[in-house]
């Protein structure tokens, strides 16, 4: 596939601005919720949720919702005509008899106005029996409460590894989740359309499911349900599964209304009932040699997983296999469970785990560094893989050396070592604001861990007037996937950009869809876009050969121009050689599919080669913290990422930026607070609001900012030499949680490690700087609180 | 009920509520360029341009839909991303968002199109203004939350904006007056809403209805109205009154009108008065501010607002205006308990009084987990005079840390009369540690508050420390 060469002129490439930009920009661009104003007799749908952890349901008394003016109906779960399940594991009810979490929906309202559909919703009258809960980790891990498959990565043997390092450190480590805040809520909008099919818009990374579970809700075959997404306000993964119930509830009320209705989460809401990233425990013990490098990891996570399976599994196998990051280590066990908990159900977020795997390492590598008697970068740089060398999980690192190129150009276009010796300086001569600088890197496996996943399809269909229509199945969440596509079918077809529109993501155009998930998006759609391009370009090619008497492996497609090859003056317009075709009565639709090819995985031996690829990347952040307060501020970020041949560099270069700010909010900022107390809130999420859950603004916005893709670096084998984008770069943050500690620790004496919670609020900073301080001059100095929570042992 | 407003050029009349917003109103009338999202004025998805009053002619600023009640718009004009360009033909804000890659999902952008269109058409702004060539405050973008670009493409589309050209409406619009607030009452089956038309007519309405809901920014009650769905009876906009907007400096006082929004304020006291000069920026974001007021965040009696630590430290005292007529209140005597002060029903905030001359050595610490925009864990506020190098009056102010905002006696008496040095700064921080009742919450533990009491003081005296030699 990589084998057909890219014209100089070709759509790919190119530094385009987003296809739906000028639509952005005036308030044109339409979501989900945008639509239901446009219909008549749009009936409302509002939640009435749990005020309970876990409770049992002993009576629904929806008498007084139905009194309420405007409310037109209340759904239970003796509406469902077909299964009362939200999920894919039969664990989630829809209407669930027992409530795992507060805000759990026990019921919906529907009315002819929100503000009714609420009214309705707080005269429903739920009689609750409660029952004990579990609302953090610790409690879920002392009570052994876990779900789902424990599972073991496991390579060589920890008693040689151990024995032959010269250190052996031992820590824990908990790290807190995220909340996706995609701009735009859960949104969902369904009716019975004129032909009798229930047709959903929904804003949803994964069509496909949402129309699986809300036709097994319905009790309908699969081709009764359409599902459409236009485009979403942000997905993150947290509209990867989550969607799939909301649209159910929707397209429920519907066929017993015969109504269009709309169900909307309002920012409190989607924050409540929502899952969010998987916060994570971890304990290990890290065996190095005299030199620093690895001989032995043993590492047990324990994620927590909410009150339903969702994709933690996938989740935990994706963090097991990125517990190494860059860096070889000889012998390894991984041990990943999953803790269940009365909270939301956590889900799939940018990284997908990944993240998490990756920073127990980092965190480790970031505290121990100084008791190995060495600076954090040359460790690290010591323990990056080298070629020929495999992951635990046996996949060779293919393009090892990659991490070596990347540090290099990294740290001498950031001006790593100079920066270095002026940090130093600087706060040599600065009581009490100190500045930290650090370096940190990124391998990140690209495909779906779930090889089944790893397909896609396409529709492209060419007009007689030469225009072209592209159907894929990936959604657009603002990662610019569309964009990519139209430049890869314009390319493929060789026209211009402006002659290829995108259709919406349907199910009945192309179905049986993979999520737009695991940073596949492009890969997977642009090779079905491309296959299906490829198939009319070679039935077109027939056509033109004749005309321009080559053979048709000799006829060039380019600008909209047909000719032959050495010949650009002796073509003719694409939309002639269409016009011909059509009389010749050639197909000129195509239906495209791909399968990444090579992957195979053993779920129960974790071994095997999951990934196609692997993405690399590597950063260097620079922090001043004001040691008064623990607050800090990032100074400079230098970013170098590896996309392959970038099929579009402006969105490449946003995903990339766009990551970091979003790592850095998980790392630094954002902090979901449950309420852990024995209280009547007990189980409420305290972060429940844009007021109290904090994402990075503009003041967290580097002053400095500089990210770069990495040139020359085209990956075989995939479509245009391209590579994935959507998550590495997220992890390219940990590098700045690495500054702070840098900084914290330059408030005590060398050669002692810094821990550090996580995410490194300023209050985490102040209590490790504090700590810091406090080992090179044990005064009086304020009282840490005895246990605080999250900071390491 | 329908209330009246112009809207991207064209007299529109809407229906409304008491409770409406004016982000439902236009999202129902098919303007869904304007978001909802998190309606608690926190993101941005919804701002719109409103005209103000400016002198003579009209000022844009960027306001919240979500957070304004339709209803206190009566007669307003007002414009939204569509309003300002088309695909075919985008306005300059538009055009350098789209081509720098400022969308990603699109779905804030909107949002951030109109406080960028805000900030373009400021009359003030001039070369070199907030350390930039074209004169934009970035800051101005802080209101506004972009989930997926990183935010450095939207910053360099601000950096690329030039001047209005000869001929653009909403520019040209500026020289003409702006709409004057209307007296209005709106009767409908979730309240009644007043904007009365003077100050007597106010008084007598919360006299006949003592409960009424005092509205001036509404950039609090908005989130109560939507995120708790709270409803009042009876609505008195208050923040046209006259009475409420005056600004004077005579000899001995700064009168600050408790109604006038804080850009207001900030915008007219300019560096008159350091220590709000430097804490304005530090109150949530351009586009909040562009709406409250200090009659509202003083009114609420919140323990974390953020102006009674600053006021406190400048001494300042409330006009109360009632029936009987005004009097005035220290303000270090108006909180009474948790969101409970002296204020008697029927009265309002007319005027908060700062006296003069200032105390010279200010600071304001706002210690949060974000930078900017984001709810104190602590705030302090300070103010000292200094002769010879000793303090002779410290007034501090504190927020966060006890059920109502406190001046920290204790701790200023360990400063007055002692010099300004470090050893003097460590006994009173110690003090200061010691101040109030802290919590520990979602925002920060007791242990971190109490600790940022002290830290503050340690730093004030750090950071002040040449004062003593200037």
């Amino acid at each position: 596939m990589s084998g057909q060469e890219v014209s100089p002129g070709a759509a790919v490439g190119r530094a385009l601005a987003h296809e739906s930009a000028a639509l952005h920009v005036s308030g044109q661009a339409l979501y989900t919720d945008d639509l239901g104003v446009r219909m008549a007799g749009l009936l409302h749908a509002w939640p009435v949720g749990s005020p309970h952890a876990h409770a049992r349901v002993l009576g629904l008394d929806v008498s007084g919702a139905l009194a309420i003016p405007g409310v037109a109906r209340v759904l239970t779960r003796e509406d469902v005509p077909g299964v009362n399940d939200a999920g894919v594991k039969g664990d989630e009810p829809l209407f669930p008899e027992e409530v795992m979490f507060v805000g759990h929906a026990v019921c919906w309202v529907l009315a002819d106005s929100e503000d009714a559909a609420r009214q309705g919703a707080a005269a429903v009258q739920v009689t609750y029996e409660p029952l004990p809960s579990l609302i953090s980790l610790r409690e879920a891990m002392d009570a052994s409460s876990f779900q789902g498959a424990q599972s073991t990565l496991r390579r060589g043997d920890l008693t040689v590894g151990f024995a032959q390092a010269a250190h052996v450190f031992e820590g824990e480590f908990e790290m807190g989740g995220q909340e996706h805040f995609y701009l735009e809520t859960h949104a969902s909008l369904a009716h019975v359309d004129e032909s009798g099919q229930v047709f959903i818009q929904c804003s949803t990374q994964h069509p496909s499911e949402t129309q699986d579970i809300t036709a097994h809700v319905l009790g309908l075959d699969a081709h009764a349900v359409t599902v459409q997404c236009l485009r979403m306000g942000g997905g993150f993964g947290g509209k990867e599964m989550q969607p799939h119930g909301f649209a159910a509830v929707a397209a429920l009320g519907a066929v017993l209304t015969g109504r269009p209705v709309r169900l909307r989460l309002n920012r409190t809401l989607d924050l409540t009932m929502t899952g969010k990233r998987h916060p994570f425990h971890a304990s290990w013990k890290a065996g190095f040699s005299a030199d620093g490098r690895f001989t032995a990891l043993q590492v047990q996570l324990t994620s927590d997983g909410g009150w339903s399976l969702d994709l933690s599994e996938p989740v935990m196998a994706r963090a097991l296999c990125h517990v190494d990051n860059a860096y070889f280590i000889p012998h390894v066990e991984a041990r990943g469970r999953i803790a269940r908990t009365h909270k939301t159900s956590q889900t799939a977020f940018r990284g997908f785990g990944g993240p998490q795997g990756m920073l127990v390492v980092e965190d480790l590598l970031g505290r121990v560094a100084p008791l190995l008697g060495l600076d954090p970068h040359e460790l690290r740089q010591r323990n990056f893989y080298r070629p020929g060398e495999c992951t635990p999980y046996g996949q060779p690192v293919r393009h090892a050396e990659r991490l070596e190129t990347i540090w290099a150009e990294l740290l001498a276009s950031s001006d790593f070592h100079a920066r270095r010796a002026e940090v130093e300086a600087f706060n040599a001569a600065s009581p009490h604001v100190k500045r930290g600088l650090a370096v940190t890197p990124v391998k990140f496996g690209i495909s779906f861990n779930f090889t089944a996943y790893n397909q896609a399809g396409a529709l492209v269909h060419v007009y007689k007037d030469g225009s072209v229509l592209v159907n894929h199945g990936g959604t657009e969440m603002g990662q610019g996937l569309h964009t990519k596509m139209l430049q890869v079918a314009a390319t493929a077809l060789g026209v211009p950009l402006a002659s290829v529109r995108l259709a919406p993501t349907r199910t009945d155009k192309v179905p049986n869809t993979s999520a737009t998930a695991a940073s596949s998006g492009a890969d997977l759609n642009g090779g079905a876009v491309k296959d299906a391009c490829d198939q009319i370009r070679a039935r077109l090619a027939e056509v033109a050969a004749g005309r321009l008497a080559v053979h048709p492996d000799d006829v060039r497609f380019e600008e909209g121009r047909v000719f032959p090859l050495g010949h650009p003056g002796r073509g003719f317009p694409f939309r002639e050689l269409v016009h011909d075709a059509y009389h010749r009565r050639t197909q000129l639709w195509a239906a495209g599919f791909y399968r990444t090819p090579g992957l195979h995985w053993d779920r129960e031996a974790m071994q095997g080669e999951p990934f196609k690829y692997f993405s690399y990347g590597a950063s260097v952040t620079e922090v001043e913290l004001d040691g008064f307060t623990g607050a800090y501020r990032v100074l400079r970020a230098d970013l170098l990422h590896d996309v392959g041949d970038s099929l579009s560099p402006l969105i490449d270069l946003g995903q990339v930026e766009g990551g970091y700010l979003q790592g850095l909010g998980w790392l630094t900022l954002e902090d979901l607070r449950w309420d852990e107390s024995t209280g009547a809130g007990r189980g409420r999420l305290l972060t429940q609001a844009a007021s109290t859950y904090k994402l990075p603004s503009l003041s967290e916005l580097p002053a400095d900012f500089r990210a770069a893709l990495l040139r020359q670096a085209t990956e075989t084998g995939v479509v245009y030499g391209s590579k994935a984008v959507g998550e590495p770069p997220l992890m390219l943050a940990i590098s700045a949680r690495e500054a702070i500690r840098a900084a914290c620790a330059a408030f005590g004496p060398p050669t002692q490690p810094t821990p550090l919670a996580s995410p490194a609020t300023p209050e985490a900073a102040f209590w490790a700087l504090h700590a810091a301080r406090s080992r090179l001059s044990p005064t009086t100095e304020p009282g840490a609180p005895g246990a605080h929570e999250g900071v390491p042992t | 009920m329908k209330v009246e407003l112009k809207i991207n050029g064209t007299a529109r009349q809407l229906p409304s509520a008491a409770h409406t917003t004016l982000l439902a109103a236009l999202r129902a009338d098919g303007l869904t360029g304007c978001k909802e999202g998190c309606a608690e004025g926190e993101c941005g998805a919804c701002a719109v341009l409103v005209a103000r009053a400016d002198g003579e002619g009209t000022r844009w600023e960027s306001v919240n839909a979500c957070l304004a009640l339709l209803p206190a718009l009566d007669g307003a004009e007002v414009v939204t991303s569509e309003g300002l360009g088309t695909p075919g033909a985008l306005h300059p804000a538009q055009e350098e968002l789209a081509v720098r890659g400022g969308s990603q999902c699109g779905y804030c952008t909107p949002g951030f199109v109109v406080s960028l269109a805000a900030e373009y058409l400021r009359p003030e702004r001039t070369p070199g203004q907030h350390g930039e060539a074209n004169g934009f405050d970035v800051h101005s973008l802080s209101g506004n939350l972009c989930r997926c670009t990183g935010y450095r493409p939207i910053v360099d589309a601000a950096r690329a904006l030039g001047t209005p050209q000869e001929g653009d409406p909403l520019a040209a619009r500026r020289s003409q007056p702006a709409p004057l607030a209307r007296a209005t009452r709106l009767e409908a089956p979730d309240g009644t809403f007043h904007r009365p038309a003077t100050l007597a007519d106010a008084l007598s309405l919360l006299a006949a209805h003592p409960d009424a809901r005092v509205l001036a920014g509404g950039t609090d009650w908005g989130v109560d109205v939507n995120l708790r769905r709270t409803r009042a009876a009876v609505t008195v906009a208050v923040d046209a009154l006259p009475e409420l907007r005056a600004f004077e400096v005579r000899g001995d006082v700064i009168r600050l009108g408790a109604g006038l929004t804080l850009s207001d304020l900030e915008r007219r006291l300019g560096n008159r008065v350091p220590l709000l000069r430097a804490w304005f920026p530090q109150f949530a974001s351009r586009l909040i501010r562009n709406s409250a007021t200090l009659g509202g965040n003083l009114g609420t009696a919140s323990p974390i607002g953020d102006s009674p630590p600053v006021l406190l430290a400048l001494d300042a005292d409330l006009e109360l205006v009632g029936p009987g007529g005004v009097r005035v209140v220290p303000l270090r005597d108006y909180f009474t308990g948790y969101r409970q002060t002296v204020r008697a029903p029927g009265e309002l905030i007319q005027a908060v009084r700062i006296p003069t001359p200032l105390a010279p050595v200010t600071a304001f610490h706002k210690i949060a987990k974000r930078r900017f925009d984001d709810i104190s864990s602590v705030a302090v506020g300070y103010a000292l005079r200094l002769e010879g190098g000793v303090v002779t009056q410290a007034r501090i102010g504190l927020g966060g840390v006890a059920a109502t905002p406190l001046r920290a006696h204790d701790a200023e008496k360990a400063l007055e009369g002692q010099p300004w040095t470090a050893n003097t700064a460590r006994r009173a921080a110690r003090i200061l540690g010691e101040t109030g009742t802290p919590l520990s919450d979602h925002r920060a533990s007791a242990e971190y508050r109490a600790a940022m009491l002290e830290q503050s003081l340690l730093k004030f005296h750090w950071d002040t420390r040449a004062e003593v030699t200037a």
